[in-house]
């Protein structure tokens, strides 16, 4: 055919090729047919057991189920920690088209900085295949809609709903309460990883980190089907969590918010005590800090202004804050003078304005050398010198106590030691010894040290909670609680534990408080204006202390030294004299006169004694649950 | 030069058969075609409506495109296949025209530029292209003598690969694979020497490399790579094929039942409504319905095929049989791809899949076939 040169078509060939070629086809078409066969049975036959087992793992996980944490109550029931439904912003990166246009996008609708941005895509290295990655904590309900509205814009981007602890008194409590925050490395070290396993906070100061473990419960489990994406489809088995236990606090709001403001834009602290039980009323330090900050983690900028602040808001000075006691320990001093036998009650010691040691040139003034050159007089018994706070009386008694006597004795008040109150990172602040001395000064005592320690200054520091607890123990003649802010455990009310009774004759106990109460009372008492007005007997004493020391011969000039090397104002007292309910320790840094820290213990008082029979008489303020059953209903249905 | 006055007419081999079947004749309708049609479309229906989560309303949109698509057959089974051949070379020429707009007029979805809008209507010119482009070649070689000498053969390929070509440029490998096989299969039917096939296969595998370095795209070499070991990628590429994978394998003989594939149901598998619903099958219906399934194929094909073989003419006879193997390919691919045993291709499974376009061009094809065979007999004449 090939030599003709036009062929003719011929339809008897062509179907002979056709046919041909069919039969090839044909054999094609087998082929493929059992190729596919062959490929679907060693799937679906020879390799079942495999795929099924791949199958059954796809859909079941197991999943951890936090417990909820406990809520917090003051003494009155008043809400001072919840859990609120919180929704937060994630992406599932699988899910996402363009993830980079729809960061864009999503930063268009609505606020998103940086920083956040930066977290986010550190987290997404770190992540589980098909995990949500959070993007934005705590979305306002506009942030919500707005999300809402775009959704079909946004493919993988989802709004989560979770329970997230909330302080609804902001400020007042950080400090004694502390703060939940994400848990870090170290963190993960010694927690249990199993009951951890569903939670992401953990408590990081205060009562939240001391109380984790009744806080935070116990895990529970689900077997879930998921989706790829993770998302629950069912819940097969469910074993639910055991909630972490409530606590009752006996801290009280309302005196804690009167002891905040009588600070004001002071720094300072307020302790208070309740002398019956132990408990602590209130504790507070200011310049606070808004814990809510810290959940679900706090903006380094955030972060920045507080640690920066020369007014150290995040310093708990109740706990923290060891401060020279000043005059404030002069009726422990006392006390010790006539349980040692030194000095009787009636014992009169000579004030010329000045002390003097045996064989020391150094003239040792008292405060009141600035004022007048007399002193406090010729005969002056201990009821004057602690109502006037007279330094030449407590220089003559601790020069004849000695240190050892006054360490020992002082030590048992909880001087230099934790309190063992139930919160973290409580200092011991410092009573010195001769052996402290040896060992951390490398050097023998010397006698002009016992009398800067008899005035409550020199090495000697305190707390104001040491303070508060040892002014708690005066009240009480003797009987030593350990300080504790937790009242009840959900319904389980939890004793607070006491320190060895002080074995001193009601004679001296007298005395001393005799004294306390001349302090305010008395006609030349250092705090006497306090008492204006008050419908109870108080007891108290005064300090100042010293922030910076005055060289021989120097005129102290409080004008010209700045505010912030200013003595700082204290005051200790308890009150109603007869039949003490409440210890106080209040400090007012640089605050230079006691008298302005008098006035704030003396609100404290009020607020305590006083609206105290209002509070119970007012409508109960027990707080609606509401809120919370919304939410874990809302958390349940989320998972 | 047309030769057509030169064909010598064949005699019919089945006049008894022909007057059997006259009441279908004359709807020209191919009656076990459309039973088989109609099995698969209302099994595709069920099927889908598993795979599309329960969902009544994919179920129902997919109704009303297979009533458009099958309207569409009957009346493309209408036109007498002596018109379809005129208009082979302008349908190629339009449709050329059309792919050709695409890139300058287009419409973007998923990375790709397929859709053209007229009037508000998208649709994809490569679509229209898997029946085009078989027909010219059926045209081309129907007037030619055969076996089609080495000229006529490069030309048709250029028939072939001028579409084919610029629709993998799109990017559609799947469309350009089916349409370069359809054009193929013409070739192949009319008989093109074994030497120029065996030739061809040679230079294909010397071309492998500069194809692979030079002409896939990125995403399309991450398919095939892919492939070779879905556990590189197992969250990404990989994560389809794993999850097909193991509905299919977990499906074993029986199936886990109708709408109890708990893969497909918990949305672990992705495109189980679409490219990958033969997957969703095989794990609810089990070896068995993958098994019917793919008798219910083979039918067709030999239906298709049969229909090529009493043929009246050479271009119906090519048509026919390309239309058919192509329908094969569909087949081949999809479930190869599915089952991991082929690079995942944008192929659907032909006739289940969920997808208006390609219904109409399938069955469209079928209207091809229909009316292939039901040819007035020439010796009826």
């Amino acid at each position: 055919m090939s030599s003709v040169k036009v062929a003719l078509k011929d339809p008897y060939t062509e179907k002979r090729i056709f046919t041909a070629r069919l039969i090839v086809a044909g054999i094609f078409i087998g082929v493929s047919m059992l190729l596919l066969v062959v490929r679907y049975f060693s799937l679906q036959i020879v390799e079942h057991d495999v795929y099924r087992t791949q199958s059954d793992r796809n859909r079941v996980q197991l999943q951890p189920v936090p417990p909820k944490r406990g809520l917090i109550y003051d003494r009155n029931g008043i809400l001072l920690a919840e859990n609120l439904p919180s929704y937060s912003l994630t992406i599932v990166k699988e899910r996402v088209e363009d993830l980079d246009q729809t960061l864009s996008l999503l930063q268009e609708l609505i606020d998103i900085d940086e920083e956040q941005v930066t977290k986010f895509n550190r987290l997404l290295r770190h992540r589980r295949p098909y995990a949500a990655v959070p993007l934005k904590l705590q979305l306002s309900e506009e942030e919500i809609a707005v999300i809402s509205v775009n959704r079909y814009r946004l493919p993988g981007v989802e709004v989560n709903a979770e329970l997230a602890r909330h302080y609804p008194q902001g400020e007042l409590f950080a400090h004694v309460l502390g703060y939940v925050g994400s848990i870090n490395e170290h963190e993960q070290f010694t927690i249990d990883e199993v009951n951890y396993s569903g939670t992401n906070e953990i408590g990081k100061s205060g009562i939240e980190k001391y109380y984790e473990e009744a806080l935070h419960g116990n895990v529970g489990y689900q077997n879930v089907e998921t989706n790829a994406r993770g998302r629950v489809l069912r819940v097969l088995e469910r074993t639910n969590p055991e909630p972490g236990k409530n606590l009752t606090l006996h801290l009280d709001a309302h005196v804690q918010q009167i002891a905040h403001e009588a600070l004001g834009d002071e720094r300072g602290a307020v302790v208070a005590i309740d002398t019956r039980t132990g408990g602590v009323i209130a504790m507070v330090s200011t310049p606070s800090f808004d814990a809510n900050l810290f959940v679900g983690g706090i903006s380094s900028r955030d972060y920045g202004a507080l640690r920066d602040s020369p007014d150290l808001p995040l310093f708990n000075r109740a706990l923290q804050g060891q401060y020279p006691p000043g005059s404030t320990v002069k009726p422990i001093f006392g006390l010790a003078g006539l349980y040692y036998e030194v000095f009787t009650p009636e014992t009169k010691v000579r004030d010329p304005g000045w002390y003097q040691l045996p064989n020391d040139d150094r003239l040792y003034r008292d405060w009141t050398w600035k004022l007048r050159k007399t002193g406090h007089g010729e005969f002056v018994s201990l009821k004057q010198a602690i109502a006037e706070s007279c330094d030449t009386y407590f220089w003559e008694l601790s020069y004849q106590l000695g240190i050892d006597r006054i360490h020992e004795f002082s030590s048992q008040f909880g001087f230099g030691s934790q309190t063992g109150v139930d919160s973290t990172s409580e200092r011991s602040g410092l009573m010195p010894s001769r052996e402290w001395k040896r060992i951390y000064k490398r050097l023998p005592w010397f006698p002009g040290e016992t009398l800067n320690v008899g005035i409550g200054q020199g090495y000697m520091l305190a707390t104001p909670m040491q303070l508060a607890s040892a002014t708690a123990v005066i009240a009480n003649r003797g009987k030593h609680f350990t300080p504790q802010i937790l009242k009840q455990r959900d319904d389980e009310m939890v004793p607070v534990p006491e320190q060895p009774v002080i074995e001193v004759s009601d004679k001296h106990w007298d005395a001393v408080i005799e004294g306390m109460m001349e302090v305010v009372h008395g006609i030349r008492g250092s705090a006497n204006m306090i008492r204006q007005g008050a419908q109870y007997k108080m007891a108290g004493k005064t300090g100042t202390a010293q922030v910076i020391s005055i060289a021989q011969d120097e005129e102290y000039d409080a004008e010209q030294i700045a505010k912030r090397k200013r003595d700082h104002a204290l005051f200790v007292g308890f009150a109603p004299l007869e039949n003490p309910k409440i210890a106080v320790a209040a400090i007012i840094e640089n605050g230079e006169k006691s008298g302005r820290a008098a006035s704030v213990v003396r609100k404290v008082f009020d607020a305590y004694l006083l609206d105290q029979s209002m509070l119970h008489d007012a409508p109960s303020k027990q707080p609606t649950s509401v809120s919370n059953i919304a939410a874990n209903m809302m958390v349940d249905t989320a998972l | 030069m047309s030769h057509s006055d030169f064909v010598r007419q064949m005699p019919s081999q089945s006049s008894d058969f022909v007057r059997g079947e006259s009441f279908w004749r004359r709807l020209h309708i191919d009656p076990w075609l459309l039973l088989l049609l109609l099995l698969l479309t209302s099994f595709g229906l069920v099927v889908l409506y598993s795979a599309s989560g329960q969902s009544t309303g994919a179920v129902v949109r997919q109704g009303r495109f297979l009533i458009i698509a099958y309207t569409a057959m009957l009346i493309i089974a209408q036109v007498d296949v002596k018109r379809i051949r005129r208009l082979a070379p302008i349908a190629y020429i339009a449709g050329l025209l059309l792919l050709l707009a695409v890139p300058l007029f287009g419409v973007s979805a998923k990375g790709a530029q397929r859709w053209l809008s007229l009037g508000g209507f998208r649709f994809q010119p490569s679509e229209i292209m898997k029946l085009v482009v078989p027909m010219a070649m059926a045209w081309y070689f129907s007037s030619r003598v055969l076996p089609p000498r080495f000229r006529y053969i490069v030309i048709s390929l250029l028939i072939v690969f001028i579409p084919a070509g610029l629709i993998a440029r799109q990017p559609d490998l799947g469309t350009s694979i089916l349409i370069a096989a359809s054009g193929l299969f013409v070739l192949f039917m009319a008989g093109i020497s074994w030497r120029y096939i065996f030739s061809a296969l040679a230079l294909l595998a010397v071309s492998i490399y500069p194809i692979w370095q030079f002409l896939l795209l990125d995403y399309q070499r991450q398919r095939v790579l892919t492939l070779l070991d879905p556990e590189s990628d197992k969250l990404g590429a990989g994560w389809n094929i794993i999850q097909s994978k193991t509905a299919i394998g977990s499906g074993g003989w029986e199936g886990k039942g109708w709408l109890n594939g708990t893969q497909s149901q918990l949305d672990f598998l992705p495109e189980s409504h679409t490219d990958f619903i033969i997957a969703v099958l095989a794990e609810e219906w089990g070896l068995r319905g993958v098994l019917l399934l793919m008798l219910v194929y083979l039918a067709v094909i030999v239906r298709g095929l049969w229909i090529g073989f009493n043929a009246q003419h050479t271009f119906g006879r090519l048509l026919a049989a390309s239309i058919t193997l192509t329908f094969l390919v569909y087949v081949f691919v999809n479930m190869g791809m599915v089952s991991g045993l082929l690079p995942v291709v944008g192929v659907p499974l032909p006739l289940v899949s969920q997808g208006g376009t390609s219904l109409v061009t399938l069955l469209g094809g079928f209207g091809l076939l229909m009316a292939i065979s039901t040819e007035k007999k020439m010796l009826n004449q």
